[in-house]
């Protein structure tokens, strides 16, 4: 293996030096890591804001916050840890990383329009920190619902202001992957040997294209009822707030596919390559991307079904929802299957990952009981919803975004973490997460309402051990994430492919060099061929 | 490492980019469709006290002007500089007095105390209100992207007069094209939602 300097060494374009090279760059491995500490900064403030909440939560009446600041915390932690952080985690920083080199391309199709994109993301964060400062923080929670956005005095508009703008980021993030898909793949590579991840964040793609615009006209209608004080949702005026509902849920169901898809793409290449066996229904797996981009959009209206929507529309609605998990279930059952028979080798990667599998089927299935008409009006707005959405949010995309860091940590920076303290991270954020969550289920099936700073006492034994389980979480978290920024202590060490990987960015250097690839990448007919693997591994073990 | 130069996935890049232009449109469109179902009688009061000679005028001009744009993109293929320069400075002034016509329209208007939240609008029925919110931002929505649209003609035209936009390299140009095209094509849906209706 020839050595080659990485990109950490050599800046893009050439002329800039020192920072200017980060923040000006149109390479998009730095790009993704730009992204990478930023989504970071913001994720821990959400973080924290959390666990606030939930201290407050632990004991019944007044704990350590009002219930005005109790909203603001709430509000914050939803909008900040949707658009901040769960939106872009896994597009904008593996997605800038990866994509490129499993494609076996050198940049995205637009590398200054990936640019742009940072810089809106990070104008849109300035604009969520803005609100909280200029004149009250909102507390209308993420939804905005009409018509208490249209009339609170807290700082709506800018909080308003900030998602259209991240709106716009995540957009020609997608954009411009379409592109690339479309027009970049190395001569050779058709769309049936494309990796899984790359597949996941085409469907993303799609979907950020598709509803994004929505959201963004929709919640600028809201700053114009609050600004020019226009009164198309004001009912007073003969608007309707269910529009609203209608045209936020339009964007915001389909966007919980914007995060949990690429998630999905992560966990299809850890699988296969732990359990040393070609996936299981490649075909099936990228249909399943498709068709949930696609019966995702179709689905919105299952957020409304006691706002006063006709009996006829929540059947349809209810009955499109109950589809939507059939390719959810499809891709379950094919990782399930690819493990089946392996020799699986455990790494934190695939621990994370089996985590992942299990937390989102129980995410997964509580969620099909509240597509049921008859349960939802049972459960909506209590805290089974809370409970569900951070099942499948965080149980979900949290820990395949955890499980991404562990896999591709050593190519990105060329150092090996230590396996014992990321184990042990990973089993404390596991019990946490589970001992924190699950709580919420009975909850809500008790009637505990969400959105409330106080509860009656009935509700504080649950409520007390939830709250251990975030602390325990939490440490989880720091801990795993000591644990990874102590391998920069490490030298350089980490091998071209540590895991033994079949795609195309396990055979460049880690981390890898400026324009990705020293030679024309070699393209396999079926790219979780594992044959040659398998061969390498077994003359090590006899030699 | 610089890109080799790729109309074919630039242009793609424009397509996907018109399609959510396209969607922010369209979520208007559904908000104008869901309230004339609601107040139909408000609606068409409303469409009748807008003059149909601005709209049919505005609705001339951007044609016109959209004609002009797509003969530049030949002009330019057959490398005459000055034809090409003339047809989007031609395109400009069209949009230029599109947008003055505009401002005649809002300002008279506003002058008759039709504008949202004005005493009038209160007092009005709901959904003539509604009429002219929606009047307001979609036309106006519709200005601004015309206002960049023209932004985007008058680079077009400096950098084929500096010649970076030539017969082998005007895919800016086809792009920019593509987009004053949209901006045409949006406009036929509104005058006919908000002048013609009846």
């Amino acid at each position: 293996m020839q050595t080659t300097e990485s990109f950490f060494e050599t800046p893009s374009p050439s002329r800039f030096s020192g920072i200017a090279s980060w923040l000006i760059t149109t390479d998009h491995k730095r790009i993704g890591l730009l992204y990478f500490f930023v989504v970071l900064v913001w994720f821990f403030i959400a973080m924290l804001i959390g666990l606030a909440m939930r201290t407050e939560l632990m004991f019944a009446g007044r704990t350590i916050m009002g219930p005005q600041t109790y909203n603001a915390a709430f509000t914050l932690h939803g909008v900040i840890m949707i658009f901040l952080f769960i939106i872009p985690a896994i597009p904008a920083i593996f997605g800038n990383f990866l994509l490129p080199i499993q494609i076996g391309a050198s940049d995205v199709f637009f590398p200054k329009l990936n640019l742009l994109s940072f810089y809106l993301y990070v104008i849109g964060s300035i604009f969520a920190i803005m609100s909280l400062f200029r004149g009250g923080p909102p507390d209308t929670g993420w939804t905005f619902y009409v018509p208490f956005s249209a009339v609170t005095r807290t700082n709506v508009s800018t909080t308003l202001s900030a998602a259209v703008i991240l709106g716009f980021s995540s957009m020609l993030t997608g954009l411009n992957f379409i592109t690339t898909i479309h027009r970049m793949r190395v001569k050779g590579m058709g769309w049936l040997q494309i990796p899984l991840f790359t597949w996941s964040l085409y469907a993303t793609a799609w979907v950020q294209l598709l509803a994004t615009p929505v959201l963004a006209i929709t919640l600028i209608l809201v700053i114009f009822e609050r600004v020019f004080s226009i009164g198309l949702f004001d009912p007073a005026r003969g608007g309707d707030p269910l529009l609203y509902q209608h045209m936020f849920w339009m964007y915001s169901h389909p966007a919980v596919y914007i995060m949990i898809l690429p998630g999905m793409g992560v966990v299809s290449e850890i699988i296969p390559v732990f359990c040393r066996k070609p996936i299981f229904g490649y075909k099936a797996i990228l249909a399943s991307s498709m068709v949930i981009a696609v019966a995702g959009s179709l689905v919105w209206a299952h957020h409304m079904f006691t706002s006063g929507i006709s009996d006829v529309a929540i059947l349809v609605f209810s009955l499109l929802t109950f589809i939507v998990a059939i390719p959810s279930a499809i891709k379950v059952f094919n990782w399930v299957a690819t493990m089946y028979k392996g020799s699986i080798q455990m790494s934190p990667a695939l621990l994370f990952t089996l985590c992942f599998i299990f937390l989102f089927s129980v995410g997964g299935l509580t969620g099909l009981l509240q597509g049921a008409a008859g349960a939802n009006i049972h459960i909506h707005d209590t805290y089974f919803i809370v409970g569900h959405f951070h099942f499948v949010m965080f149980g979900g995309t949290g820990f395949a975004f955890f499980a991404a860091l562990h896999f591709w940590w050593p190519k990105i920076f060329g150092r090996m973490y230590d396996f014992k303290k990321a184990y042990i991270a990973a089993v404390f954020i596991t019990v946490g997460f589970f001992i924190h969550f699950f709580p919420m289920f009975v909850l809500g099936m008790m009637g505990m309402p969400r959105r409330y700073y106080d509860y009656v006492p009935k509700f504080e034994p649950l409520n007390m051990i939830a709250g251990f389980g975030a602390y325990i979480l939490v440490a989880g978290i720091i801990l795993m994430f000591v644990n990874l920024f102590l391998s920069f202590r490490n030298q350089r060490s980490a091998a071209d492919d540590p895991w033994g990987g079949t795609t195309l960015e396990w055979s460049v250097p880690s981390p890898p060099p400026l324009h990705n690839f020293i030679e024309t990448p070699k393209i396999m007919t079926y790219p979780y061929d594992f044959s040659s693997v398998i061969h390498k591994y077994r003359k090590e073990s006899s030699s | 490492m610089e890109n080799h130069p790729d109309p074919k996935g630039d242009k793609l890049g424009m397509w996907l980019f018109l399609y959510t232009e396209i969607m922010l449109f369209t979520g208007l469109f559904i908000l104008y469709a869901a309230y004339f179902k609601k107040y139909p009688e408000d609606f068409i009061k409303g469409g009748k006290d807008l003059q149909i000679i601005f709209g049919a005028a505005n609705t001339i001009l951007l044609l016109v002007s959209s004609c002009a744009v797509a003969a530049s993109i030949t002009a330019v293929r057959r490398s005459n500089k000055n034809l090409t320069v003339g047809l989007l400075c031609a395109a400009w002034l069209l949009g230029g007095i599109f947008l003055f016509n505009k401002y005649l329209e809002w300002s008279s208007k506003i002058r008759h105390g039709i504008y949202p939240n004005s005493p009038d609008m209160a007092a009005a029925a709901p959904g003539r209100s509604l009429f002219f919110d929606l009047y307001y931002i979609i036309t106006g929505l519709h200005g601004l992207h015309l206002l960049v649209g023209m932004i985007l003609l008058s680079v077009c035209a400096v950098m084929v007069q500096m010649e970076k936009i030539n017969a082998q390299k005007y895919i800016l140009l086809e792009n920019s094209g593509l987009y004053w095209h949209l901006i045409d094509l949006i406009w036929i849906f509104i005058f006919p939602l908000f002048y013609l209706i009846v």
